[in-house]
């Protein structure tokens, strides 16, 4: 008995009906500095702006609802998820840890990430991981047009389809799909699907907890036309 | 910026409170657009042959049994007035077209804000809040209604520079976003007959549409039209006596969210204006696609 009041006790819960978003957002900032909770609970946040932005603390936040734009926007080392759909720029500049989304994702879904995983379960929109610096995003449906637009690095794990002008001008990011792809963007093109990255696909369903078949997907990547690519700098992706 | 709203009834419950509905949703749009706000709703259709005139007056003191006189020596009989702050409700019996036309002669002071058999457009400057107040929205009941939220960058903060517009009977448009080739394209409007009350470019948007359904365009080929013929960014939701339709440009920078349950329809520029519906946390929610025109219609009997 006493056990489970502990467990309960533990996981702090906070209902945005009745308590303001930056209070919130303060006290999840000050784990940076000081100890706390480390299980967080949301209620009610009924589309919200820039709920759970800028943690920096290795906590757990759930979210019960639809989150409104940059939800967990600058997020380092926390987990946060959402329990339902997320606005625009869920996830936008993610520095490491995981974010989770249940339902569909609006557009600029990671968007400039530069660390860290990003898992959208339903459709991510239009110009999903545009300019990706380094964070993993696997979504579980489809991805809108524009989607890794000018990405430099970093994974995008597409399980349905893409929408047009996929990976326009872009750098070293690695772009896997697994159903069709409505057009390539400029200076993107198909590369071989090489045992090294049916490897990386696995693991990165693996951490998303999506079961797929890596062997299904297609990868695509940079014909390196467009931008001053030097061979001496590969290293640097 | 600026925020739009758009919701379509499923079921005579949603029906009912359909104005609440709308001025909530139109509230949580407030901070996307302080400048002005506005309505369009459609519901209690005219009889046969009867039309229906929304005009607006700048003046406060106006007097608007003089009016309705005046339309009743033209064709024989009007209903009394709905007064609404600033706007009053006209139901006329003569085809809406001629009591327009007589408005516009007669009374060059007054604006006609909409012409139709259902529809009935209220817009002013100041905050939704006030507006949804100053225009007891709460009354509204209705079959769909469409609401907007401006912050002005293309012209000045006027009611008459408020959304919705309406160049066409029982049409109407709301717009997020901006055209450029507005001033061109007005022109061209201009000499095919359509008037603009305005310089605003989303009243040439509905003049383009309202254009084309007269040369025979349906809804969704006048929609599929303003990809080629429009050039800007927008986020449209379009009224009709029927129905509303949703369309995005080809970039679709502007945001967007549909959702859907079995009570309504609803479409917001951000997900917070739908939260407040009866059910939306389990709603069916999704980004509308760019260039796909989205519509629902009440079943034509």
């Amino acid at each position: 008995m006493a056990v489970v009041a502990r467990e309960k006790a533990a996981v702090e819960v906070v209902d945005l009906a009745s308590t303001p978003l930056r209070e919130l957002n303060r006290r999840l900032h000050d784990l940076a500095t000081a100890p706390g909770p480390a299980a967080w609970r949301i209620l009610n946040p009924n589309g919200a702006h820039a709920l759970a932005c800028g943690l920096d603390a290795e906590i757990d936040v759930e979210i019960d609802g639809h989150v409104g734009y940059y939800c967990a926007g600058m997020n380092k080392r926390a987990t946060v998820r959402v329990h339902g759909n997320a606005s625009t720029g869920i996830a936008e500049n993610l520095m490491s840890g995981r974010v989770i989304v249940e339902g569909n994702a609006s557009q600029s879904a990671g968007a400039t990430g530069r660390g860290g995983l990003l898992v959208v379960h339903g459709d991510a929109s239009s110009r999903c991981g545009i300019s990706m610096k380094g964070i993993d995003i696997v979504v579980g449906g489809s991805v809108g047009h524009m989607s890794a637009f000018m990405a430099q690095t970093g994974c995008l794990v597409v399980c349905g389809d893409a929408g047009d002008a996929l990976g326009d001008s872009i750098y070293e990011a690695r772009l896997y799909v697994r159903g069709s792809v409505a057009g390539l963007g400029a200076d993107c093109v198909e590369k071989e699907l090489r045992d090294d990255h049916v490897e990386q696909v696995a693991r990165l369903l693996d951490a998303a907890g999506i079961d797929a078949d890596p062997a299904e997907f297609r990868r695509y990547g940079s014909a390196r036309q467009l931008y001053n690519f030097k061979i001496d700098n590969a290293g640097a992706y | 910026m600026c925020g739009i709203v758009g919701l379509f009834a499923k079921s005579p419950e949603v029906e009912e409170r359909l104005g609440e509905h709308l001025g909530a949703m139109l509230v949580q749009m407030s901070s996307r657009g302080p400048d002005s706000a506005g309505v369009a709703v459609y519901r209690d259709p005219a009889p046969g042959g009867w039309s229906k005139l929304t005009l607006y007056s700048a003046s406060p003191h106006e007097q608007w049994a003089a009016v309705r006189d005046e339309l009743r020596d033209a064709f024989g009989d009007c209903d009394e007035p709905g007064i609404r702050a600033s706007h009053a409700v006209f139901v006329v019996d003569s085809d809406a077209d001629a009591a327009q036309t007589l408005i516009r002669e007669r009374r060059p002071d007054l604006r006609v804000m909409s012409a139709g058999e259902v529809i009935e457009i209220y817009k002013e400057t100041g905050p939704p809040e006030q507006f949804a107040a100053a225009f007891a929205l709460e009354d509204f009941q209705g079959t769909h209604a469409l609401g907007h939220t401006r912050m002005a960058t293309e012209s000045r903060v006027t009611t008459e520079g408020s959304h919705p517009f309406s160049t066409g009977l029982d049409l109407c448009l709301v717009h997020n976003g901006s055209l450029s080739n507005h001033n061109r394209l007005r022109e061209n409007l201009r000499r095919e007959g359509i008037e603009f009350q305005t310089e605003n470019d989303t009243e040439v948007a509905a003049g383009y549409l309202a254009w084309r359904m007269r040369e025979g365009a349906t809804l969704e080929e006048a929609l599929d039209g303003c990809l080629t013929d429009l050039d800007g960014f927008y986020t449209f939701a379009v009224g009709t006596a029927d129905g509303f339709a949703v369309l995005r440009d080809p970039i679709a920078c502007k945001p967007a969210v549909l959702a859907e349950t079995d009570e309504w329809v609803a479409m917001s520029s951000e997900w917070r204006a739908i939260a407040v519906l009866p059910g939306a946390a389990d709603a069916e929610a999704w980004e509308p696609q760019p260039e796909v025109v989205y519509v629902w219609e009440k079943e034509k009997v």
